[in-house]
């Protein structure tokens, strides 16, 4: 048991605290953050598993690294897309979910 | 009621789904592992043109997962300009007037500009790397805009569309000139791989810059049609 594998337990723990997340907030960008605490328990779990196993490895480390890229690009483009919707539709969550505006200004 | 039910019920199986991946976490890394692939990296290092083994999984060995993920950002970056409503992507109305952003302007956005270039540089022979500058690059230009400073190129036009391609076209050629001279995808000829490494990175980090800024600024919508926020009618 090194501190490596406790990171990448913790990104265990992220992943799943991230699809409760995603399955029961009805805000959109809520759902946005959540998604994206399950992508850094991917990253966590990705880098912290090899390094257990056989030292500092700089392949899924160069992965993560472009997964991150990507993730911040995603991320914003969703922002976007969740501005025009509300801009739209006047609503911050999807259509037949209760509570669709209560949700407040984004 | 059925409420209370439904988020116990969505609680427990995402404590099952951690579980589920704690265990398997356990399984893998009780293994000894037998991956070669960190000695087999070590022992190409030579060929790869740069000393940092990151940078050179990142630009040589797996050089192709970097030019799809340029691509990915491409495609976001122009799916975003292409959603905004403000008609120019330079609105005087959303800059802020604080003097104390103007003050922290003048040291901050010099040194941050070096600051990138010093990360680009890095990139060959310790952490750092196009990505890193990218970012760096990206906050200065979002620092710049909220203090005012015109920036003519973010102007959906000629400009910006060959900033957000540029990366991804250079790294494109590169990959595509190897093929015509009889060679594989994205290998590199040997005795050019520093000087190629060093123009990708450049052009990459100019290019994520350019996408990462242009999806901040495409993100505020203000039309005075469409109803104001925290008003829904």
């Amino acid at each position: 048991m090194t501190s490596y594998l406790l990171y990448a337990l913790a990104g265990a723990a992220l992943c799943g605290i991230g699809l409760f997340g995603l399955l029961r907030l009805s805000h959109l960008l809520r759902k946005l953050l959540a998604f994206n605490i399950m992508g850094s328990g991917v990253f966590l779990i990705m880098v912290g598993l090899p390094q257990h196993q056989s030292g500092p490895d700089p392949v899924p480390q160069a992965l993560v690294l472009t997964g991150i890229v990507v993730a911040i690009a995603a991320t914003a483009l969703a922002v976007v897309l969740i501005r025009r919707y509300y801009h739209q539709s006047g609503m911050t969550s999807l259509e037949g979910e209760a509570g669709s505006r209560e949700g407040g200004p984004l | 009621m059925i409420r209370a039910v439904r988020t116990c019920f969505i609680a427990l199986a995402c404590i099952a789904f951690s579980a589920v991946l704690a265990a398997s976490i356990w399984a893998i890394a009780g293994d000894p592992g037998q991956g070669t692939l960190p000695q087999l990296l070590s022992e190409n290092m030579s060929r790869s043109g740069v000393e940092h083994p990151v940078t050179a999984v990142l630009l040589n060995f797996r050089s192709y997962d970097t030019l799809l993920e340029i691509g990915v950002l491409v495609i976001a970056g122009i799916a975003g300009i292409s959603m905004s409503k403000t008609t120019s992507l330079e609105d005087p109305e959303l800059r802020t007037s604080d003097p104390l952003l103007y003050a922290l302007q003048r040291w901050f956005i010099p040194l941050m500009l070096v600051l990138a270039g010093y990360l680009l540089w890095a990139g060959a022979d310790r952490p750092g790397g196009a990505f890193q500058a990218g970012a760096v690059l990206a906050a200065t230009g979002v620092l710049m805009r909220l203090g005012g400073i015109p920036m003519d190129f973010l102007r959906p036009g000629l400009l910006l569309r060959l900033g957000l391609v540029l990366g991804f076209s250079v790294f494109l050629l590169a990959a595509v000139v190897s093929v015509i001279g009889g060679d594989a995808f994205l290998a590199y000829p040997p005795d050019m791989t520093k000087p190629l490494i060093l123009v990708i990175e450049s052009v990459l980090t100019l290019s994520i810059a350019m996408v990462l800024l242009a999806l901040f600024v495409s993100a505020p919508v203000n039309d005075a049609e469409d109803p104001e926020e925290g008003d829904p009618s």
